[in-house]
């Protein structure tokens, strides 16, 4: 087990597994939703809408993560604000904002002079996270985590059917704009582990994963939540070893994961007695 | 039962007014959603208390558009709606609307209970979880509607005719008094239309009202007290000179 743990003897190391774990876990549980409710492109939408936003903060000497949280608000607000009208359809919209956002960071990125700072926006630095950007990811755990508890069964009802929630005085545009905005949180910690190209991977690979498996909402929910903290993980020590990216190497991990929850899904398929019904 | 602490809609709770109908509308104009095309035009109608209404009529009659007004789901372009004296809205628990069966993500990964529980939110409201007694409300109405043996399937893998159960297992978990059902017997097998036209039966002995669009005529004559007919929007006479004009009653208000 020597090669487990020892790349965990530096601090360094120690606090990019914490990191990586906390981010991935929140990113999981919140990408159950995401999954279930077809938001995969929006989520992907919010990652790159953020590039502008950080850009803008580094460049300014300001907290990246309070910059990318902003665009990250900025654009969940405008989503749900576009969602509201029908004339242009939801993904046809965020297809040109979202575009239109990163092309702007991706200009004001070539005027900028260190690409290696801003390599790590693309791509992500797990192994870079200071004690502060600890805090901050751990807040952003605690926030998403509590919220989705607290709203469970507000969530989950306009999840599956948003008509009896208005029935009953529940307004389903208020519940997806606080779905937007935990997955607005989200991001902002997930660019932090594994870039804005990547960050889609760890809300929707470990819950896609996960709903192979199991047919239970929170068993989901608790399914995906491992898989990621082994993905990051096996991802870390994996880039440690192979001196690789530490970005790419976890998104890597997820994706391995995925594909064995499908091959377990198919052999338990196989040899599973024949549901016979009622 | 006590009242939600923080219920879904705020500061709108209001009681019955003595002797309102349950439901009543007044030419009620309503428009399909985001257009300014009409659905339902000038329509008057009331479902007094403990009634069994019928709306008949081709599709695009209306009488789901009717339903859905009454239910808070369309807003009203003219006219008004009254539901026990009060504006829509203000009673929410009072009022359990069942929709069509298409409405719904049934892939969603939740149990037959979990969402016949569903019907017990509107007593909750934010924050507070279901207890005891309203899980044991969820497990009496699965019995009665014969689901009791599905309770812990995912709703997915229900046949057509169980979806249609569990949608009316759920508006009835609400304890609601008046019960918006439109087209609880489109497509469904036999077993479920009798269990279908047995708990309305029931309803009717406890008092509740209810409101039903459908398109099967055959039993309308047994299992309802007034039909109300709806063409294009339009509130019409019954075709033809059958049984059914007898059971056209006082409490359907013609529009003129």
């Amino acid at each position: 087990m020597g090669w487990l743990t020892d790349p965990f003897r530096y601090a360094f190391m120690q606090h990019a597994l914490l990191a990586a774990v906390l981010i991935g876990v929140t990113c999981a549980v919140l990408g159950v939703y995401v999954v279930q409710r077809r938001m995969a492109f929006v989520g992907d939408a919010m990652a790159h809408t953020t590039l502008p936003g950080l850009v803008i903060a580094h460049l300014w000497g300001w907290s990246l993560s309070l910059g990318g949280l902003a665009a990250a608000v900025v654009t969940a607000v405008a989503i749900a604000w576009v969602s509201r009208r029908q004339q242009v359809k939801e993904d046809t919209a965020i297809g040109v904002v979202f575009t239109g956002m990163f092309a702007v960071g991706v200009l004001l990125m070539s005027r900028a002079g260190s690409f290696r700072d801003l390599s790590h926006m693309l791509f992500g630095n797990v192994l870079g996270v200071t004690t502060q950007d600890l805090y901050l990811i751990a807040g952003v755990t605690a926030v998403v985590l509590l919220t989705l508890w607290l709203f469970h069964k507000e969530l989950e009802l306009t999840s599956y059917d948003p008509t009896h929630a208005e029935v009953i005085g529940l307004r389903a545009s208020l519940m997806r704009l606080l779905l937007l905005g935990l997955l607005a949180l989200a991001v902002v910690t997930g660019i932090q582990a594994v870039g804005v190209i990547l960050t889609n991977a760890l809300l929707v690979t470990p819950a896609a994963a996960a709903g192979l498996l199991t047919t239970s909402f929170p068993r989901r929910m608790l399914l995906a939540a491992v898989l990621s903290t082994v993905c990051a993980t096996v991802g870390l020590v994996a880039s440690y070893l192979l001196k690789a990216s530490s970005g790419a190497s976890i998104v890597l991990a997820c994706t391995a994961a995925f594909a064995l929850a499908g091959v377990v899904a198919q052999v338990g398929r196989r040899f599973r007695p024949p549901d016979l019904g009622d | 039962m006590s009242d939600p602490r923080f219920p879904y809609s705020r500061g709108r709770h209001a009681d019955p007014v003595p002797d309102a109908p349950a439901l009543a509308t007044d030419r009620l104009s309503v428009c399909y959603p985001g257009t300014d095309r009409v659905a339902l035009r000038n329509v008057s109608v009331r479902a007094g208390r403990g009634s069994r209404v019928a709306l008949v009529g081709p599709n695009g009659a209306g009488k789901s558009t009717l339903l859905k007004a009454a239910a808070g789901l369309l807003p009203v372009a003219a006219g008004g709606i009254r539901i026990y004296g009060n504006p829509v809205g203000a009673c929410h628990h009072r009022v359990a609307y069942l929709p069509q069966r298409g409405d719904i993500d049934w892939t969603f990964p939740i149990p037959v209970s979990r969402f016949v529980l569903a019907g017990r939110y509107v007593h909750l409201g934010w924050f507070r979880r279901p207890e005891a007694s309203d899980r044991a409300i969820v497990t009496a109405v699965l019995a009665r509607l014969g689901l009791a043996a599905l309770a812990d399937r995912q709703i997915g893998r229900l046949s057509g005719g169980q979806q249609q159960r569990a949608l009316l297992a759920r508006a009835l978990a609400q304890e609601a008094d008046l019960l918006l059902l439109d087209e609880p017997l489109n497509a469904v097998d036999a077993e479920t239309k009798d269990i279908i036209y047995a708990v309305m039966a029931d309803l009717r002995a406890e008092g509740k009202t209810l409101v039903v669009a459908t398109h099967d005529l055959g039993r309308l004559t047994r299992a309802f007290d007034t039909i109300i007919h709806l063409q294009n929007g339009l509130l019409v006479q019954p075709p033809g000179n059958d049984a059914r004009d007898t059971l056209v009653n006082e409490e359907a208000v013609w529009a003129g």
